[in-house]
């Protein structure tokens, strides 16, 4: 049923504690679904960042016991696997769907219900992950999870069935928000809103959200030939029956190379947002920028063998993904160049947003640098799994893609909430991160060169290692003060923080031309969009009036989406027991609760 | 509705245009697996072969089946836009009932095959040929719903020409179900 609002949807509303949780829980409002997204994939940062410390404890010192070698194998397969799929790929879709829609100047996403399906699927499946935990079978093989180590042989519990099931779960919100997101930008831009027009954050979306739809098949037949040999005995990845175990690295770095691209583009977008704005200056190089993030999106899809440099491929192969490795450094490059220039000269200020982004840069710069040492074969074999390769991917994914990120938060947060989040508490978090940050990562890469190697749960005392260790863990706790000083200023914000109007940092795209936070239907009138800066330029955009001048169809809500993700969840859990009914039964779910879903009645 | 919603920056339908997204996804999907397949050709080291079982002859049956099917979509499409019920459910009828023929085809290669020894169980071959066909089997299942689901609504009376954009969607991923297995065909019968 269509239902048209005039009024500005108040938070004030006289609602029922049961009706407003329930208007959550069926909402296909995308600035909603965006919150849920953040909080949930916040709550699941927290806890993949609790198992970080929990690692960090354990290797303080040589010789440690704080946790059994199992249990540090469950928990760097899951700090890798919450990290990845649970808290920086859901971190930045809640941006994809508060702000996207809001830049394009349209008033949802082509598909509001298959977006509240996205979401409870990514809920759903990060829930069914963790409770892994409770069953004590974590998944326990790494978040690249190798073959044969994940074979009924070597991992007979339930641990890998989770990892298998958990991540096909998640598979199939990305891949359905990815459709959902390319129509939306393709599709739903307002009359004026030209290609070349379209924010660099819209851009680096539409590019990472092309990745998705085409890396997560590639991991989906990995898992599914994976959860064949498990269940079913098939032989894909059996040596004994002629098989190949590098199948399974192959697969799975060709879906996980272009990850990398899916978790830092979307960083990379909202920097090129934040250090125009801050700079007071329009982006150096748009068109520049906008080619070099599309050119690392298809050169993502070229690199993924020098994951596997030390498997032997040969000096023909190795050659040529280190020289496609060494290219794609070029369009990464210029996008640095591009944001140093355009702060150059600019009237820069320094705000929280600014600082993360600017902090971005630089960590960016020293992953990428440990990045292209990566490249050569020669040197790759004497870094590979040890802790240098952790120092550069976490100066790529926590000092590039969390700091973006961040940056990212404390940028939009006035246009989600109203309020602004406070400038001292968050410089504190800024230089809490940025120093933690630094102290866990750096000294990792001489750790890493002198002989410390990855996933072993202890070391020994006569490697000389022991201070520096130390001062990593030390390190990732004052990182981890710099998250609790967040949590805070995310509470003191909620009361005390500054009410704004519209474009509180005079930024330039159309998500500022309305108010904050915005009303139920984004903008009371489509805007005419004549500029890609319209804030900035003379008459850049037709007028946005204060009320609608006419009523504006807003969607009702729907559980469908909800039931149908519960049907997929009660399918995998029916997986895990070898329980065919429950299996079947979760199907029937699925499929009915998609039935009444393309039949209820509801109007976009 | 408002006149904002129809709407569209390039003028493509939002659902037209996220079935091709889909199906651009879908051919790194079949992509992967029929690499796979192709990465482990003669790799088994236990038979039966593929040169032993596979049923050239029969398969261009089916084969021909599944073509003719993408001709019945066609029609079917033809007669919903031009307001014709009787054709649009003979030919949505039609569509549907040449995939189960289908479907039927495979299930008698499936069971044929296990009487000779091949199961999913027995080699490389065996792994990669049930998955890649069965995987392509259950494609043609969800289309086979989606048309009778078309039907069911066709004989409820609400198929008119202002739905020919849902069968349009339809055909297009029966189309593409079909292409795949063209390229199946080739690749695991004609050049075994």
């Amino acid at each position: 049923m269509a239902t048209s609002v005039m009024t500005h949807d108040s938070a004030g509303d006289p609602m029922s504690l049961g009706a407003r949780i329930w208007s959550w829980i069926t909402t296909t409002d995308h600035k909603r679904i965006g919150i849920l997204y953040g909080v949930t994939a916040f709550v699941f940062f927290l806890v993949g960042g609790l198992e970080a410390l929990l690692i960090r404890l354990q290797l303080a010192s040589s010789g440690n016991t704080v946790v059994s070698a199992e249990a540090y194998n469950e928990l760097f397969t899951m700090h890798g696997t919450t990290m990845v799929f649970m808290a920086v790929m859901p971190l930045s879709a809640a941006f994809f769907n508060f702000v996207v829609p809001l830049q394009i100047g349209a008033r949802d996403v082509a598909f509001p219900r298959l977006n509240a399906f996205s979401y409870w699927v990514f809920l759903l499946g990060g829930l069914f992950m963790n409770a892994s935990f409770v069953f004590g079978a974590a998944p326990n093989a790494g978040w690249f999870g190798y073959a044969n180590l994940t074979s009924t042989q070597y991992s007979p519990g339930m641990n890998i069935d989770f990892w298998v099931l958990g991540l096909q779960i998640l598979g199939v919100a990305s891949i359905a928000a990815g459709v959902n997101f390319i129509v939306t930008i393709v599709n739903m831009r307002a009359p004026g809103m030209r290609i070349m027009r379209m924010p660099v954050f819209t851009w680096m979306t539409l590019v990472t959200q092309f990745i998705v739809v085409t890396a997560f098949p590639v991991i989906t037949v990995a898992l599914v030939f994976l959860m064949f040999d498990r269940t079913f005995g098939t032989t894909f990845y059996s040596v004994a029956a002629g098989g190949d175990v590098l199948l399974w690295q192959h697969l799975f770095w060709l879906f996980g190379h272009p990850e990398v691209y899916i978790l830092i583009l979307p960083a990379m977008g909202i920097i090129s947002e934040v250090i125009p704005t801050f700079s007071r200056k329009p982006l150096f190089g748009y068109a520049i920028v906008v080619y070099s993030g599309l050119l690392i999106g298809i050169l993502g899809w070229g690199v993924w063998a020098h994951h596997m440099f030390s498997v032997g491929l040969g000096p023909v192969a190795d050659s040529v993904f280190s020289a496609t490795t060494m290219m794609i450094a070029i369009p990464t490059g210029v996008k640095i160049f591009n944001w140093i220039a355009t702060m150059w000269g600019g009237r820069i200020r320094f705000t929280t947003p600014m600082l993360f982004a600017i902090g971005f840069i630089a960590m960016f710069i020293i992953g990428g640098l440990s990045g292209v040492m990566h490249s050569s074969p020669p040197a790759d074999l004497q870094q590979t799994d040890t802790y240098f390769v952790v120092a550069h991917f976490h100066y790529v994914l926590f000092g590039g893609a969390m700091l973006g990120i961040f940056a990212g938060i404390y940028y939009w947060w006035p246009k989600v909430t109203g309020r602004m989040l406070s400038e001292p508490i968050g410089k504190l978090h800024f230089w809490l991160t940025i120093i933690g940050a630094n102290l866990t990562f750096f000294p990792m890469h001489f750790i890493g060169l002198l002989g410390m190697p990855r996933r072993i749960y202890t070391y020994d005392a006569a490697l000389g290692l022991d201070t520096m260790n130390m001062v990593a863990t030390v390190g990732a706790f004052v990182t981890g003060v710099g998250a609790l000083v967040f949590v805070f200023n995310v509470l003191w914000s909620r009361r005390r923080g500054t009410p704004v109007e519209h474009n509180p940092w005079g930024a330039a795209t159309l998500e500022w031309a309305i108010p904050s936070p915005p009303p139920v239907y984004n903008f009371s009138v489509i805007p005419e969009v004549r500029s890609r800066l319209p804030l900035w330029a003379q008459s850049g955009m037709s007028e946005v009036p204060a009320t609608p001048p006419e009523p504006v169809h807003v969607p009702d809500g729907s559980y469908w989406p909800l039931v149908a993700s519960l049907g997929i969840v009660i399918a995998a859990t029916g997986a895990i027991l070898k329980s065919v009914p429950v299996v079947v039964g979760g199907g029937v779910v699925l499929v009915l609760a998609l039935y009444f879903w393309a039949f209820e009645p509801f109007e976009v | 509705m408002s006149a904002v919603a129809h709407h569209t920056s390039t003028g493509l339908d939002n659902r037209k245009l996220a079935m091709w997204t889909f199906i651009g996804s879908e051919c790194l999907l079949f992509g992967t697996l029929i690499s796979t397949y192709l990465v482990y050709q003669g790799q088994s080291l236990s038979g039966p072969m593929p040169g032993e079982i596979l049923d050239i002859p029969l398969t261009s049956i089916s084969t021909f089946v599944l073509l003719m099917s993408s001709l019945a979509m066609v029609l079917a499409l033809a007669a919903v836009t031009r307001a014709d019920r009787l054709w649009s459910r003979v030919w949505i009828f039609a569509t549907a009932a040449l995939g189960l023929v289908f479907l039927g085809f495979q299930a008698y290669e499936f069971t044929h095959f296990v009487h000779e020894g091949l199961t999913i169980k027995t080699s490389l071959f065996g792994s990669t040929f049930f998955v890649l066909t069965g995987t392509h089997g259950a494609h043609v299942a969800v289309g086979v719903l989606l048309l009778l689901t078309l039907l069911v609504r066709s004989f409820q009376g609400k198929l008119g020409p202002d739905k020919a954009m849902v069968v349009e969607i339809t055909g297009l991923y029966w189309h593409f179900v079909d292409v795949v297995w063209i390229v199946i065909f080739t690749v695991v019968y004609l050049l075994s």
